[in-house]
């Protein structure tokens, strides 16, 4: 159905391996300060991957790093089998067709209605009649309950209508695996709750990978598959929500049960002595 | 020492700048062919960029003309040739006050609207969005707003012109009792079409300055409040400074 300009340059597609995506080795620093030093994580195919950890980790970067967005220092990270760091900015957004992403804050263009949203995608890649848009458009409102809000604009939505709105449009090309970014922050718990339950019947209906990103771990404990715990530039832990519960890993056992004192300070360090400070006459 | 050592930092990094400018004009002129296939994206940014930019144009050319007219009256008055205010307001608004005024009306309204807008969508996560949909944001966003600035702008600039003739002859004619027919007749007589085309290749230069740093600002905007509203005040600055700076230039070779 995808027929873009962008596809004229072939992407090699190696033979299909388990997993999607697999992250070798990677380091990744900004400026002096390394966010990672040899990060190994695999996606398994068809699943739902969530990946966790304190703020400041670098989930997003992580992100950012899958999709091309930016590229590692060093290391590999193999979308199906190619190295996406290798890959011209054609080749890219030939494979970025394949990937659907979910922002934080949904992203939605904001001089486009609800349903030119979810066309959007369509209307760039495909030459596809308006009448058969609008059936695709209609069909992937239905699915996340805003069919109704097609012509609303995104100003005149909330922040759990936009994520859905963003969620219809990632999957307006049918792509094979979907990224979320943060989709539980700031949300009530119904819109919450509507989105887990999206995640869960899109992957396993359509048969995609999802990785989500979040801290939210009651949520990701209902919706992950596999998981894998980030601090330190590398990942401390994975498996399933039983093995991180049960983590020997004093961090781990922080994170996941959401303690103040462990080894991520409440205190932000290098810091003076608190008295020494409050006496001084510095500001 | 230091300010040796300063000087030198600052002509780096206005070098590095004008590469980064320059290359970013190169990226859009490369994606042009690509973004006149979609002429309705085109259409829409003349919409955005010059017939909502109307208004103050046609306001701002009554006025100048008008003062044009007063200014040029009282000077040629004393030598008895009044008549020939047309051909001096003609010269003065097609030649340097039309395409430089109407430049720095147009980095005032469109250029910063261009900037703030695109700045927004950086800010937003839109343009990410757009990478992350295999749609490349500087033929999307970039182009059509560029394009439809380079389009504007002369067409602004032969309004304001149009107008400003208008003013002049309100004041001059209307006001000041100048003989109509010796007012339109000298300046038909005297203004050539070398004029009119030394006025149209100043605004197509103003044009694609003032739509060049509005988009290159606003798509390098750093994505925070204070990002975004720092590329819209540098557009204007920066944009009203190039004209100034370019029509000495052109002026100086025209006149050759």
């Amino acid at each position: 159905m995808v027929q873009s300009e962008i596809t004229q340059t072939q992407v090699p597609r190696p033979a299909t391996t388990d997993n999607i995506v697999e992250i070798r080795d990677v380091h990744y620093s900004v400026g002096n300060r390394a966010i990672f030093s040899g990060l190994n994580l695999s996606i398994p195919r068809g699943r739902i991957t969530a990946v966790m950890g304190p703020s400041g980790t670098g989930k997003t970067t992580l992100l950012r790093l899958i999709t091309g967005q930016l590229r590692p220092d060093r290391g590999q990270i193999l979308f199906d089998g190619v190295d996406i760091s290798k890959l011209s900015t054609n080749e890219l957004y030939q494979l970025r067709l394949r990937m659907g992403m979910l922002f934080q804050n949904g992203a939605l263009l904001t001089d486009m209605d609800v349903f030119e949203n979810v066309a959007f995608p369509l209307r760039e890649h495909t030459d596809l009649p308006d009448e058969l848009i609008r059936h695709i458009v209609l069909t992937k409102l239905q699915a996340v309950g805003l069919r109704g809000a097609a012509r609303l604009t995104p100003a005149e939505l909330s922040g759990g209508m936009s994520r859905r709105v963003a969620l219809a449009r990632a999957m307006a090309t049918d792509p094979e695996m979907l990224i979320y970014d943060e989709p539980f922050t700031g949300l009530d718990p119904i819109s919450m709750g509507m989105i887990v339950r999206l995640v869960r019947q899109m992957n396993y209906a359509l048969g995609i990978t999802s990785v989500v990103v979040s801290h939210d771990v009651e949520e990701l404990s209902i919706l992950a598959d596999t998981s894998y715990l980030l601090a330190g530039g590398k990942v401390v832990a994975s498996g399933s929500f039983v093995d991180l519960k049960d983590h020997h890993s004093e961090i781990v056992h922080q994170f996941m049960n959401g303690l103040a004192d462990g080894p991520v300070a409440f205190h932000y360090s290098p810091a003076p002595d608190y008295f020494t400070q409050l006496l001084s006459e510095d500001a | 020492m230091k300010t040796l050592r300063e000087l030198f930092d600052n002509l780096r990094e206005f070098l590095v700048a004008v590469g980064a400018v320059t290359l970013f004009l190169l990226r859009m002129l490369a994606h042009v062919p690509r973004a006149l296939t979609r002429p309705r994206l085109i259409i829409e940014q003349v919409y955005n960029s010059g017939a909502l930019s109307l208004v103050i144009i046609m306001i701002c050319g009554v006025f100048i003309g008008a003062v044009v007219g007063l200014q040029g009256y009282e000077v040629l008055q004393r030598f008895g040739a009044e008549e020939s205010l047309g051909v001096g307001a003609a010269f003065a608004l097609l030649k340097e006050l039309g395409p430089v005024v109407t430049a720095l009306l147009f980095a005032g309204r469109a250029g910063t609207a261009l900037a703030s807008e695109i700045g927004l969508m950086r800010a937003t996560d839109q343009l990410s969005a757009m990478e992350m949909m295999a749609v490349d944001p500087v033929l999307r966003v970039a182009v059509p707003r560029f394009l439809g600035g380079l389009i504007s702008l002369p067409l602004l600039a032969m309004i304001f012109i149009g107008i400003g003739l208008y003013g002049v002859q309100l004041v001059a004619v209307q006001q000041l009792g100048v003989e109509a027919a010796s007012f339109w007749s000298q300046m038909r007589a005297a203004v050539s079409i070398d004029d009119v085309t030394d006025g149209v290749v100043k605004s197509c230069v103003f044009g694609l300055t003032c739509s060049l740093i509005a988009v290159y600002e606003g798509y390098t905007a750093i994505p925070t409040a204070e990002g975004v509203g720092r590329a819209t005040t540098r557009t204007v600055v920066i944009s009203a400074v190039l004209v100034l700076m370019l029509n000495y230039m052109l002026t100086a070779v025209m006149l050759r």
